[in-house]
C-alpha cells in the first residue's frame, strides 16, 4: 500500500480540490481509502457525498476544574500554569476554558486537592462510504485543542482499513500550516504532494512545508495550482524546486470551472474535461511513478 | 482597539485584507496613537512579504523541556503517567522523550518523586519586530515564526501578543482553521473580522469560525466577502439569517490577484480601494461601539 498526503503550508492553494480529483482518478484504476486530516475545517466531505457508516466520539484531553468549596485562593495553581489559564480571584480561583491545555499540572500542585481534570468531548470521527472509496473524516468541536491527536486517530483508522482490504493507496488530504495537525498527518507517509500557488506567499510557505517534509524524511513532489495567474512566479518556483531536486509534477491552470464544480459538490475531474482535468491526469500519472 | 482578522478556510484573503486595512487606516491618521500589526499566523507568516518591515529586534521563544537526571531516576514511570501529551515513555531502564509532543507544562517535573527532572529551555520559535514604512503610512510590525518540525504554535502567539498596548490600534492576522492557534489569536480581541469567499468551502468554514468567535468566545464578528461573484449566494443568505453584518465586498478582480501574487499592496496599486478599506474600518468601529 502507498500512502500519500497532500499538504501546502499556505491555506487555500487547492489541496482539497486536488485531493478530490486524485481520489476520482485513482479510483478508476485502483482501490483506495481516503482520510480528511483537516479536522478543523473538513471540506473533502463537501465534494465526495459521504454516507456515514460508523461514528465515534473523540476525547482528546481533559480540562481543569476548580472546586470553589475546596479552593483556598493560595495561588499556587496560577504560579504553576504556563498557559495563563488560571484566573485569580479573592476567594476562589477559576480556569479560563480557552486557555487550559489540559496538562494537569495545577491539579498536581494544588495543596487543597481542589482541582480535578474533567474529560471533555472534543470532537467526532466518521467512517463513511464516499464516492470513490471509504472516507475517514472528523469534526473537531469549536475552539478545542488536540487536533493532532484527532488527525492521528482517523489516519490510523484509515490505514488499518486500507491494510485489511489490501487497498492500493491511502490518500490523505492534509491541513494548512506546519504545526501539530500537519506533523500528525505527515508522519509515517510514503510521499507528500505539496500544492502551491504562484504568489510570494505561496512560494514562501512552500519553503516552510518542504522543510517539514525533509525534517520527517518524507519525499515530496510539487504541484503549482493556478499556474497561469503569474507565469513568472511559476517559473521562479519551478527553478527553486529544481535547485532542491524536488520534482514539479503539475501546473494546473486557473479555471472558473473549478469553483463551479465545487458549487455542484463534485470534483473538477467529474465536472469538466477541460485543461484542469487534463493536467490533473498528468499529476496522477507522475505521482504513481514518484514511488519508483 | 484590537481587530483580529480570521477566516477558517485558508487562502480567502486574510492577509490581503489585514495589511490593506492596516495601511488604509494608518494613512488616514484618524485613529488614536500608533498602529501595531501582529502577524499571528506563526506557521505561515506572510504579512511581512507585503509590508516589508525593517526589523530591529528579535527574541527567541522557548519551551521548558524535561531533562532526566539518570543518576536519580528510578524509572518509576510517574512522569510518563502525568504527561497528558504522551511526550514521555518509560521502558525498563530508559526514559524516552518526544520533544515535538511536549507542551512544556512542567507536570513531569512536578510529580517526579526523586526530583530527577530538570527543565531546560528549548527554542521553538522566533519573534521579529520593527516597523514598516510605505509611501502611504508607517506602522509598527511584529511576527512570530514557529520553527520547522515544532508542533505547538500557541506559545509563540502568546509571547508575540505581549507587545499589545491597551490604548493603541492593533491588527492581528490569524492562521486558518478553528483550533488552538486561532483561539489564541482571537483572545482579547474587540472585534473579529472574518474573511470568506462565496463558495461551499468558504461557507462551511465561515460557519465554524462564527461558532468559535461569536458563539464560544462571545466576540463581535463581521464578514468580508472576497472574490464576490465567483460562486453562489449561500454565504450572503447565511449572514442574513445569522444577522452577521457584511462589512465589505471585494469583487473578483484579476488585478488584485496579480498585485497580491507579487507581494504588492492593493491600496497602493489600485487607489480606488483605499476609501473602501477606510470605510471598512469605520464600519468595524460602528459595530464595536454598538
Amino acid at each position: 500500500m502507498r500512502q500519500i498526503v497532500i499538504l501546502s503550508g499556505k491555506g487555500g492553494t487547492g489541496k482539497t480540490t486536488v485531493a478530490a480529483a486524485l481520489a476520482h482518478l485513482a479510483s478508476q484504476e485502483a482501490s483506495i481509502v481516503l482520510a480528511d486530516a483537516d479536522v478543523d475545517a473538513a471540506n473533502l466531505e463537501l465534494v465526495l457525498s459521504p454516507q456515514i457508516q460508523e461514528e465515534g466520539e473523540f476525547a482528546g484531553g481533559g480540562m481543569a476544574v476548580i472546586d470553589p468549596e475546596l479552593c483556598t485562593a493560595c495561588g499556587i495553581c496560577h504560579d504553576v500554569c504556563r498557559f495563563e489559564a488560571i484566573i485569580p480571584g479573592d476567594e476562589v480561583y477559576a480556569v479560563d476554558e480557552f486557555g487550559c491545555e489540559g496538562c494537569g499540572a495545577c491539579g498536581y500542585a494544588c495543596p487543597a486537592g481542589a482541582i480535578e481534570m474533567q474529560e471533555q468531548l472534543d470532537g467526532k470521527w466518521f467512517r463513511s462510504r464516499a464516492r470513490y472509496g471509504p472516507l475517514f473524516h472528523a469534526h473537531l468541536f469549536a475552539a478545542r485543542e488536540n487536533s493532532g491527536k484527532l488527525v492521528t486517530l482517523i489516519k490510523n483508522k484509515a490505514r488499518d482499513l486500507a491494510l485489511e482490504r489490501g487497498a492500493d493507496y491511502l490518500l490523505v488530504d492534509g491541513p494548512p500550516g506546519i504545526g501539530c495537525p500537519v506533523i500528525a498527518a505527515i508522519s509515517g507517509m510514503d510521499l507528500t504532494l505539496l500544492v502551491t500557488e504562484p504568489t510570494v506567499a505561496g512560494a514562501h510557505d512552500l519553503g516552510r512545508i518542504l522543510g517539514v517534509a525533509r525534517h520527517f524524511g518524507v519525499p515530496a513532489l510539487v504541484c503549482i495550482n493556478k499556474g497561469d495567474l503569474n507565469l513568472r512566479k511559476t517559473e521562479e518556483i519551478t527553478a527553486w524546486c529544481a535547485e532542491r531536486d524536488v520534482p514539479v509534477v503539475g501546473r494546473i491552470p486557473f479555471d472558473q470551472a473549478v469553483t463551479q464544480a465545487m458549487v455542484q459538490g463534485k470534483p473538477i475531474t467529474e465536472h469538466s474535461d477541460g485543461t484542469v482535468t487534463e493536467e490533473l491526469r498528468q499529476v496522477w500519472a507522475r505521482l504513481k511513478t514518484g514511488f519508483e | 482597539m484590537i481587530i483580529t482578522v480570521a477566516s477558517g478556510k485558508g487562502g480567502t484573503g486574510k492577509t490581503m485584507v489585514a495589511v490593506n486595512l492596516a495601511l488604509a487606516v494608518a494613512s488616514e491618521r484618524r485613529h488614536d496613537g500608533r498602529m501595531l500589526f501582529l502577524d499571528c499566523d506563526v506557521e505561515a507568516p506572510n504579512a511581512y512579504l507585503f509590508l516589508r518591515p525593517t526589523f530591529n529586534g528579535q527574541e527567541e521563544v522557548t519551551l521548558l523541556a524535561p531533562e532526566i537526571g539518570l543518576d536519580k531516576c528510578t524509572y518509576c514511570g510517574r512522569c510518563a503517567e502525568a504527561c497528558n501529551y504522551n511526550a514521555l515513555a518509560v521502558v525498563k531502564d530508559q526514559v524516552l522523550f518526544f520533544s515535538e509532543l511536549c507542551h512544556g507544562c512542567g507536570a513531569c517535573a512536578l510529580v517526579c518523586p526523586e526530583g530527577a527532572i530538570h527543565e531546560v529551555p528549548e527554542v521553538i520559535g522566533l519573534i521579529e519586530e520593527g516597523s514598516a514604512s510605505t509611501p502611504l503610512a508607517d506602522l509598527d510590525f511584529a511576527h512570530g515564526i514557529l520553527e520547522i518540525g515544532r508542533a505547538i504554535a500557541p506559545p509563540v502567539i502568546r509571547q508575540l501578543k505581549r507587545r499589545i498596548h491597551p490604548d493603541g490600534l492593533v491588527i492581528i492576522d490569524a492562521s486558518p482553521g478553528t483550533s488552538c492557534p486561532v483561539v489564541e489569536a482571537m483572545k482579547g480581541a474587540d472585534f473579529v473580522l472574518l474573511v470568506t469567499e462565496p463558495t461551499p468551502f468558504g461557507l462551511h468554514d465561515l460557519r465554524l469560525t462564527v461558532e468559535v468567535a461569536r458563539d464560544e468566545m462571545g466576540l463581535p464578528v463581521g464578514v468580508v466577502i472576497n472574490r464576490d461573484g465567483i460562486g453562489d449566494e449561500r454565504v450572503e443568505a447565511y449572514c442574513q439569517s445569522e444577522r452577521i453584518p457584511i462589512l465589505m465586498r471585494i469583487p473578483f478582480d484579476r488585478r488584485i490577484a496579480e498585485v497580491y501574487s507579487e507581494g504588492g499592496l492593493v491600496i497602493e496599486a489600485l487607489p480606488e480601494y483605499r476609501e473602501q478599506f477606510r470605510d471598512l474600518y469605520q464600519k468595524i468601529r460602528g459595530e464595536v461601539d454598538k
